[in-house]
């Protein structure tokens, strides 16, 4: 029962590799895929309440683990609602793609369960990996050529990435003797301040930052998000940075008793990835471009609630990712179901959009209000419980600055809503959206909505969560 | 704790708040236009009504926040749900109760695509303006604050005029830029007060004096560019002309109402000794504002215009009021805040009639129609001796006492602030001129009609209140009598604890 969520994912991957092997119609695959993420979801939420150690202390099944695994399941069920069918992916390839998907799923899964070192290099591997293949897997019937190249920088600062954090891995080995992160957790405190084991750390970082796209290893994201399928960045955006929140987490709280060196580091990433993701949003004409900018500055946030090292501002960090994957997917429903061909969207393409399809235009308004911090929306909760838990640490620049980020980007924002409610369609055709479209976007709406005006709840049970590791 | 006076029964100001969002959902799945307008008046209406029921259980006597309620809401961050009304806030929130259905009126005919999403818009307005005036926990505040912003925007954006696109982006990221710094205050007050953001408790507390400055500096930013007070005052005119009658009315009368309303609510209490410190650039400030509102609405050739930069002189003389830190002052400066609103509104109300019959809002345009529409030229005939502070109008009463308080404090300000009323006489009165009489050649208006019985009616209650406060002021005064004597008492009680600690 320990591993069930895995062995369900696992299932749910051969079944896939089996109906690669045939020929089967749109339908079919579909419907085996909405099934099988619900049945992952269920078996998730099911072991809920599990505890228990695996594969001799390598793999840790407690309440944090389990609770991000409810997470994962959930939103790769809500990718895999997406109205459109999966217009962007060659029909041969699909069941393939739904086969890399769930490899990857399995791997951010084991991820978010792995207490040792090369578990966690295991698991992280799986998930990018498949990935990396996912990302070229776009039909070229749109006149768009560049997913090759998308594909290959993805993949080689993937692997840059893997590199600085096996590097670090292997310098903490070193020194501590043992790769099972309760041992480094004993002996970390000891040998905080060497320089040997502060290098190490940064660059175990360096690992999950290239992850959640911050500063400086961004660089992979406005290339991906623009020449992937529509549904591979809605993938990308919302799943494996809910995962890589976790492992930071954990690795975080780690470092914590390194001291200003950590901390200075910390600060310095945040405060970059929040202006450079804003001001670099700003000149977008690109939608899914603009919203990987917009990622990058949203992830400097999350890093505002790690840098407190304390449980409220991890709490914080988790209910922002949360927050945070909810109002990307909701972009993204919006985005698949306007791009009926599976093509790139420009923020003009969105115009009249409240004529053509009004409900999508409401949960794209809600999103991107959320997005930019508007009460009274999940997005200002987050951003305000993440401020909250900065400045009680007294980081009174670092909020400011914080602050003066949500006014810049607030301009972005506004213009695709602008384009979305104030404009007319010119001669742009209606958007065909079905009952199932239509319920998921009012869900998500709902959900954004009510995550904002009452956090308590969830923030008490990202709390208990945390406390969970420590 | 002891601030708040408890409700007691029904929870009329929650009732208040969340009547107009829960009328505004019905309209999310309505398309027949008639409905919307009929179920709107309907709300907003019984909203009115159910806001006259404050001024019985209201209590004159005494400065405590009355038909308070209590409410736990976020706990891990101890955000609590509290609101209350004191003589500061009652008449703005019937102020805003009471325009809001003669502004569904004025909307009537004046849209006429997507009216039920105008409505909705319209209805969350509401809710969010009420909740701001009786919000005693900042979080509450900040997010109604900001709530405001969303169907103001579309407001402007959608139904606007020729420029609305560049009049509602300014107004949006003007207005959040301001209230940004506003959100790291109320985050510092919330950690210097132990972890609390109850508003009444982080009232004259001593805060060190570098720390008031900025506080007083990041609560400036955000007030002054609603109040719009010089040289924030931007955005002020582009909102005002493209956005619909209904907009300008709600943006003139209420909006701009907020920003003083925080002065006199945060700004003072909370920074006492900053207060004291940068009043005399506050105040010179206003003057500034009251000069320039007036000289550059006299140069207008556009109605709306005119009365959007008589707007910003209005409100100068408000934040004169204001920081003159005197009775007479504080009084006639929220008396002057309804006058304004009142008195403003209706001015726009009156543009708005002549622009849905000529489609045009240049003065040039609308000159001599006095021949031909009687009843409209009386009216904005004393709505603009109104404007201009005439005696007998209500906002006689209001400016006189600001030039009163003025006169007590500082003698050159009083006399630098007297201009401003002779300005206003200036423009309202050319303004006038040319509606009514015109000159040689005058455009043919002969075809224009006169106001109907919806119009009268939208009209009527604004002038009589400007007459009823005008020759009979005193129980408007006498509501908000208590609570700025009390705001006084605390304050020079404040002073001289300071004095004594040896501080100064």
């Amino acid at each position: 029962m320990l591993f069930l969520p895995e062995l369900t994912i696992l299932g749910a991957a051969l079944l896939f590799f089996l109906l690669t092997l045939g020929q089967p119609s749109e339908k079919t695959i579909k419907t085996c895929a909405v099934t099988a993420a619900a049945v992952i979801l269920f078996a998730t939420v099911l072991c809920l309440n599990e505890g228990g150690d695996l594969f001799y202390g390598a793999y840790r099944v407690d309440l944090f683990s389990q609770v991000f695994k409810v997470l994962i399941a959930a939103a790769t069920l809500v990718v895999f609602l997406f109205g459109n069918g999966l217009s962007g992916i060659k029909q041969d390839s699909r069941p393939e793609y739904y086969l890399f998907l769930l490899v990857s799923n399995l791997g951010l899964v084991m991820l978010v369960s792995s207490i040792d070192l090369l578990a966690i290099f295991i698991a992280l591997e799986l998930s990018s990996f498949a990935v990396y293949i996912m990302v070229p897997m776009r039909t070229t019937s749109t006149g768009i050529f560049f997913q090759m190249e998308a594909g290959i920088k993805y993949l080689l600062f993937g692997v840059m990435a893997t590199g600085f954090m096996l590097f670090g891995m292997s310098y903490i080995f070193g020194l501590t003797g043992t790769t099972s992160l309760d041992g480094i957790a004993q002996q970390l405190p000891i040998l905080a301040n060497r320089p040997a084991a502060v290098v190490a750390m940064l660059m175990i970082l360096a690992g999950f930052f290239y992850k959640l796209a911050i500063f400086p290893f961004h660089f992979w994201v406005p290339d991906v998000y623009e020449g992937a399928a529509n549904e591979t960045t809605a993938f990308i955006a919302a799943v494996p940075k809910m995962a890589a929140v976790a492992l930071l987490i954990r690795l975080t709280s780690l470092a914590s008793h390194q001291g200003e060196m950590v901390l200075n580091l910390l600060m310095v990433c945040s405060i970059a990835s929040m202006f450079y993701g804003n001001l670099s949003a700003l000149v977008q004409k690109d939608l899914k471009r603009m919203l990987g900018f917009s990622g990058i500055a949203h992830a400097g946030f999350i890093l505002l609630g790690l840098l407190t090292f304390k449980l409220s501002g991890y709490a914080s960090s988790l209910y922002y990712i949360i927050g945070y994957a909810l109002m990307n997917l909701a972009c993204f429903l919006v985005i698949c179901q306007v791009a009926a061909k599976g093509e790139n969207l420009g923020i003009s393409d969105l115009s009249g959009l409240h004529k053509r399809a009004p409900i999508l235009a409401l949960t794209l308004t809600v999103a991107l209000f959320s997005l930019a911090g508007i009460p009274p929306f999940v997005g200002f909760t987050g951003k305000f419980m993440l401020l909250v838990g900065a400045l009680r640490e007294d980081h009174l620049l670092l909020v400011t600055l914080a602050a003066i980020n949500t006014a810049i980007a607030i301009y972005y924002y506004l213009s695709v809503v602008r384009m979305t409610f104030c404009s007319d369609s010119n001669g742009l055709g209606n958007v065909q959206t079905g009952f199932l479209t239509n319920s998921l976007s009012l869900i998500l709406v709902t959900v954004i909505i009510v995550m904002g005006v009452a956090p308590s709840w969830f923030v008490g049970m990202a709390e208990t969560a945390i406390k969970t590791i420590h | 704790m002891d601030q708040l006076l408890l409700n007691q029964g029904f929870p009329l100001l929650s009732t208040l708040i969340f009547l107009p969002l829960a009328g505004s959902l019905l309209l999310f799945v309505v398309r027949d236009p008639h409905f919307a307008r009929y179920w709107t008046l309907a709300v907003t209406s019984l909203v009115a009504l159910l806001s006259l029921w404050l001024l019985p259980g209201f209590d004159r006597d005494t400065a405590a926040f009355q038909f308070a309620e209590y409410h736990r809401w976020i706990e891990p961050l101890n955000i609590a749900y509290v609101i209350g009304v004191d003589g500061i806030s009652i008449l703005l929130i019937l102020l805003t109760t009471l325009i809001m259905p003669f502004c569904v009126l004025a909307s009537w005919t004046y849209i006429k695509d997507r009216v039920p999403a105008f409505m909705i818009c319209m209805l969350i307005m509401e809710t969010a303006m009420i909740g701001v005036f009786v919000a005693l926990d900042f979080v509450l505040f900040y997010i109604l604050w900001e709530a405001m912003l969303i169907p103001m925007y579309f407001l402007i954006g959608i139904w606007g005029g020729p420029r609305k696109i560049y009049a509602s982006v300014k107004f949006f990221l003007y207005t959040l830029a301001g209230s940004i710094l506003l959100l790291v205050a109320i985050i510092w007050l919330y950690t210097a007060n132990g972890y609390s953001f109850f508003i009444p408790d982080m009232m004259w507390k001593g805060y060190p004096f570098t720390a008031q400055i900025l506080l007083f500096i990041a609560f400036f930013l955000a007030f002054a560019i609603k109040v719009p007070m010089f040289p924030f005052h931007t955005w002020l005119p582009a909102a005002h002309v493209e956005a619909p009658t209904a907009g300008s009315v709600i943006l003139a009368s209420i909006l701009l109402k907020m920003g003083t309303y925080g002065f006199l609510r945060f700004a003072l209490p909370i920074t006492p000794d900053a207060t004291t410190t940068l009043m005399p650039y506050v105040l010179w400030l206003s003057i500034a504002g009251i000069i320039y509102g007036g000289l550059t609405a006299l140069a207008q050739q556009d109605m709306k215009k005119l009365i959007a930069y008589s707007s910003v002189g209005h409100m100068g003389f408000v934040t004169l009021g204001i920081f003159v830190l005197n009775i007479d002052g504080i009084e006639g400066a929220i008396l002057q805040m309804i006058n304004h609103g009142i008195t403003t509104g209706a001015l726009f109300l009156c543009v708005g009639m002549i622009y849905e019959r000529t489609h045009s809002r240049e003065l040039s345009s609308a000159t001599g129609i006095g021949q031909y529409m009687p009843v409209f030229v009386t009216l904005i005939g004393f709505f603009s001796l109104s404007s201009m502070a005439f005696p007998g109008t209500n906002s006689f009463v209001g400016e006189f006492m600001i030039l009163a308080g003025t006169f007590r404090h500082d003698v050159p300000l009083a006399l630098a602030a007297i201009p401003g009323a002779v300005l206003a006489a200036a423009y309202m009165l050319r303004m006038l001129q040319k509606i009514v009489w015109g000159g040689t050649n005058n455009p043919d208006q002969s075809w224009l009609t006169d106001l109907n019985s919806r119009e009268i009616i939208t009209l009527a209650p604004f002038l009589f209140f400007v007459f009823w406060i005008g020759l009979g002021p005193q129980p408007f005064l006498a509501m908000m009598h208590s609570s700025v004597v009390n705001l006084l008492d605390q304050f020079h009680v404040y002073q001289q604890a300071i004095t004594a600690a040896g501080m100064y």
